[in-house]
């Protein structure tokens, strides 16, 4: 298929995700603001929300304090934020409209529709009660743009690049999350196994649709490395890094079948380490820095995904 | 001006009363029909349309983004007879256009035969690019749309030739589909000519083009994006011919050949419909500025590395300057009589021409040489005295830039309008196809001024359009009331 085409699916697949993601992360911090903290610090839960989603250094700049006003405003309705969800869906939108035809029509009717409800939400106060809803509405939309690709598009290429787009898109938001979450919340004395904040790590749990499969799986206090194990190794937990590179590896192999693809390479590492890999181990070398390893390396797949694919440069 | 509806031929009713015999089942249907179902069916076929995104793009209009081209569910009638004459005409016509482009291109032999002049060739849509370019099998023009208008029962003239990226044909389609599914019951009770093959027509052509050699070529659909006026079309067509719709951003040139940036690299493209216009082909040859076109894409074409269709500089012969020779052409190239006649034209660069032209504004239509889609031009019996006076001061700063015609009275056709029912100006564009063989789809896009007496077609000028039903048979008896039509006469008569 033509590379255009290709890139439009992909990055409004990606676009509709990082959407999703914003709205989980607001949603669960503005939850968090709610209840005391062991940090007792608002201002860092606020920034962190920045730092998972955004660009701090242009938040700061344009807002200066994280405060729940500012942060909502920049991560909602910021239209020079290019990761708001205003901005997300409507380039989701954007990309949808131009490759309309290549797509089915209930796809394009459901972006469409998106984006024409959306308008409801600009009128509407986000930073108090008005902002669960909000983020339920853009999960609500996320879920069902992924059903209408997975009930009524053709198993061809078209369909392996929007869902390589999602799963790459989620892939880097989960492992933001954590990232930034595990800084934050675990302080440089921790120890393994010691006393941990049920609501904060819960919270963290609850913004990847994770709480109720950790209960079922662990049924055990919540516990640090157990939610990283969740997150990071289980392959049944569909937001987990395994869960993803599962959807990536095939994805990748099928697209790139004929060719010498460092795409391929570099995924199937990324997979491996995922599918191999042991908590304890990790741990060892740091979570943070394997986190941090992990973001790079997802987005230079990305990039060569986007360079071998998408805009085809010869 | 409502007087005058009377002093036009209408497609129906040649004389008030004296309905024409092929749409004598049509018109016994029609009047059993209450006007409510007629809109209602309107308002569904507009509804459809919407929903599939059937809509065209008016510039310099604010709220013009989206709109869709009025569509009219009153079919204009076209009897065998009448369609085997029109066919063979515009057929004729379009082999003549091809042989005189290749001429212009090669030997120039009709200039040297004095038939046409040689300032032809200072025309700024002849490209002296093409000079000595062989194209595959000669063909320049392999989709022409001409323009045909009706002034009686038996005259019929071709208003113009469009060369170069005729568009419109996508209506033809959708709006025999429509009918077929508002009115199934008309189409049992006639039998109408198919237009449904006209993709599957062209994409055997485009293939036959290929540079000779090449087994399976590539097709690829080249327009100019989403916010082209005729994108739906562009789109449209690719999807019912399978191929690719590319943007110049899509294709590059390598090694004397043009490819396609694919998810599985590059791959090679043979031949191009495309609809964009010369000037944004090639940035390194025509306009250095255009984001539309592919560098280097011409220096290709001329090798021989990549078709084009239509050709380059197919503009040199479908302008109102040249059209002027075609009946010359058809007897020059071909030895044959035309068939289809031209309007009588004035050139205005011809001082003669000049002189009756201006005293005569207010009676004729003037339009510009290379203008298109109904702008620049001036309807005399129409225009105020002071848009005469201005038209006129627009001629004298360029004669040559224009030519003149009688008003034509173009016949008219029974349309669903604001009041009812009511005749409006039609006009024909049928769409001639030429590969191996040269072949026209019996059909065409029929164009309707919705306002009163106007006599505009264009659809960046109000227009609308119509389902075009060429007929198999010319014998079509009115049947007895259908059982729908019977019920919807019992409902007028409890309304």
């Amino acid at each position: 298929m033509l590379s255009r085409t290709a890139d439009h699916l992909y990055w409004m697949a990606r676009y509709i995700e990082r959407a999703e993601n914003a709205a989980r992360v607001l949603d669960v911090t503005y939850n968090m603001s709610l209840v005391p903290t062991a940090t007792g610090n608002d201002a860092d839960l606020w920034q962190a929300a920045v730092e998972i989603t955004g660009n701090i250094e242009a938040f700061e700049r344009d807002y200066g304090t994280a405060n729940a006003k500012n942060v909502i405003q920049y991560l909602t309705m910021d239209s020079n934020n290019s990761s708001s969800i205003y901005s997300a869906l409507r380039s989701a939108r954007e990309n949808a409209r131009a490759v309309r035809v290549t797509m089915t029509t209930e796809t394009w009717e459901n972006i469409n529709a998106l984006w024409l409800e959306f308008d409801q939400f600009l009128r509407k106060d986000l930073t108090a009660e008005g902002l669960g809803e909000f983020c339920d509405w853009v999960k609500a939309r996320s879920h069902l743009f992924r059903g209408v690709c997975f009930g009524t598009m053709l198993r061809d290429e078209a369909f392996s690049f929007v869902r390589l787009g999602t799963f790459i898109e989620r892939a880097d938001n989960t492992a933001r999350l954590l990232n930034i979450k595990y800084d934050f919340l675990m302080p440089v004395q921790y120890q393994m196994g010691g006393a941990v904040d049920y609501y904060e790590w819960s919270a963290v749990l609850r913004s990847v649709s994770a709480f109720q499969a950790y209960q079922k799986i662990y049924s055990d206090a919540i516990d640090p490395v157990r939610v990283s194990e969740l997150l990071v190794l289980r392959h049944d937990m569909p937001r987990s890094l395994h869960a993803c590179y599962d959807e990536i590896m095939p994805i990748i192999e099928q697209v790139a079948a004929n060719r010498q693809s460092e795409t391929k390479r570099l995924a199937g590492e990324l997979h491996a380490k995922l599918h191999y890999g042991k908590m304890q181990d990790i741990f060892q070398h740091g979570l943070h820095e394997f986190l941090e390893s992990f973001i790079h390396s997802n987005h230079v797949l990305g990039e060569e995904i986007q360079r071998s694919f998408l805009s085809a440069t010869v | 001006m409502s007087n005058t509806v009377e002093q036009f031929f209408d497609e129906m009713q040649a004389k008030v009363g004296d309905v024409r015999s092929i749409y004598k089942a049509y018109q016994s249907w029609l009047k059993n029909v209450p006007t409510q179902q007629l809109v209602a069916k309107r308002a569904e076929a507009e509804l459809l349309f919407r929903r599939v995104g059937i809509t065209f793009n008016v510039y310099g209009e604010a709220d013009g983004a989206e709109r869709l081209i009025p569509f009219d569910v009153i079919p204009r009638l076209i009897s065998a007879k009448e369609w085997t004459h029109l066919s063979a005409g515009v057929v004729q016509r379009v082999r003549a256009l091809n042989m005189f482009l290749h001429d212009i291109y090669h030997q120039q032999e009709i200039i040297q035969a004095g038939i046409v002049p040689y300032t032809i060739l200072s025309n700024p849509q002849y490209r002296p690019e093409m000079f000595g370019v062989d194209v595959p099998n000669q063909i320049y023009a392999h989709i022409a749309g001409v323009d045909l208008v009706r002034t009686s029962e038996s005259q019929f003239y071709v208003l113009e030739d469009n060369l170069r990226t005729p568009s419109g044909v996508s209506y033809m389609l959708e709006n025999r589909k429509m009918m077929m599914r508002l009115f199934p019951d008309l189409f049992r009770q006639y039998s109408v000519a198919p237009v449904e093959h006209y993709p599957h027509v062209l994409l055997n052509n485009l293939r036959s083009v290929a540079q000779s050699g090449v087994q399976d070529p590539t097709i690829v659909l080249l327009s100019p994006g989403a916010y082209n006026s005729a994108y739906f079309e562009h789109a449209f067509l690719a999807q019912q011919m399978g191929i690719e719709l590319v943007e110049g951003q899509d294709l590059f040139v390598r090694n004397n050949a043009v490819y396609m940036r694919t998810t599985q690299g590059p791959r090679r493209v043979d031949v191009i419909y495309r609809r964009i216009d010369d000037d944004f082909l090639d940035p390194l040859v025509f306009k250095p500025d255009s984001m539309l076109g592919v560098p280097g894409l011409l220096s290709v074409y001329r090798n021989g590395g990549v078709t084009l269709a239509n050709a380059v500089g197919t503009g040199a012969a479908d302008d109102k300057a040249t059209y002027i020779y075609v009946p010359e052409m058809i007897k020059f190239y071909l030895n044959e009589e035309p068939i289809l006649q031209n309007v009588p034209t004035y050139e205005l660069s011809k001082e003669d021409d000049l002189a009756y032209v201006l005293d005569h504004l207010d009676e004729l239509v003037v339009k510009e040489v290379q203008g298109s889609g109904g702008y620049g031009m001036l309807v005399g019996p129409a225009a105020t005295k002071q848009e005469l006076a201005e038209f006129k001061l627009r001629i004298l700063s360029k004669p040559s830039s224009y030519i003149a015609q009688p008003t034509l009275a173009l016949s008219t056709c029974p349309t669903l309008v604001e009041k009812g029912i009511a005749p409006r100006h039609v006009d024909l564009r049928p769409f001639v196809l030429s590969g191996k063989t040269v072949s026209v789809v019996p059909g065409g896009l029929c164009r309707v001024a919705l306002k009163e007496g106007s006599l505009v077609v264009n659809s960046s000028q109000g227009g609308g359009t119509k389902d075009t039903w060429v007929l198999e048979r010319d014998d079509t008896q009115p049947e007895k009331l259908t059982q729908t039509s019977k019920q919807s006469q019992k409902e007028e008569v409890a309304c």
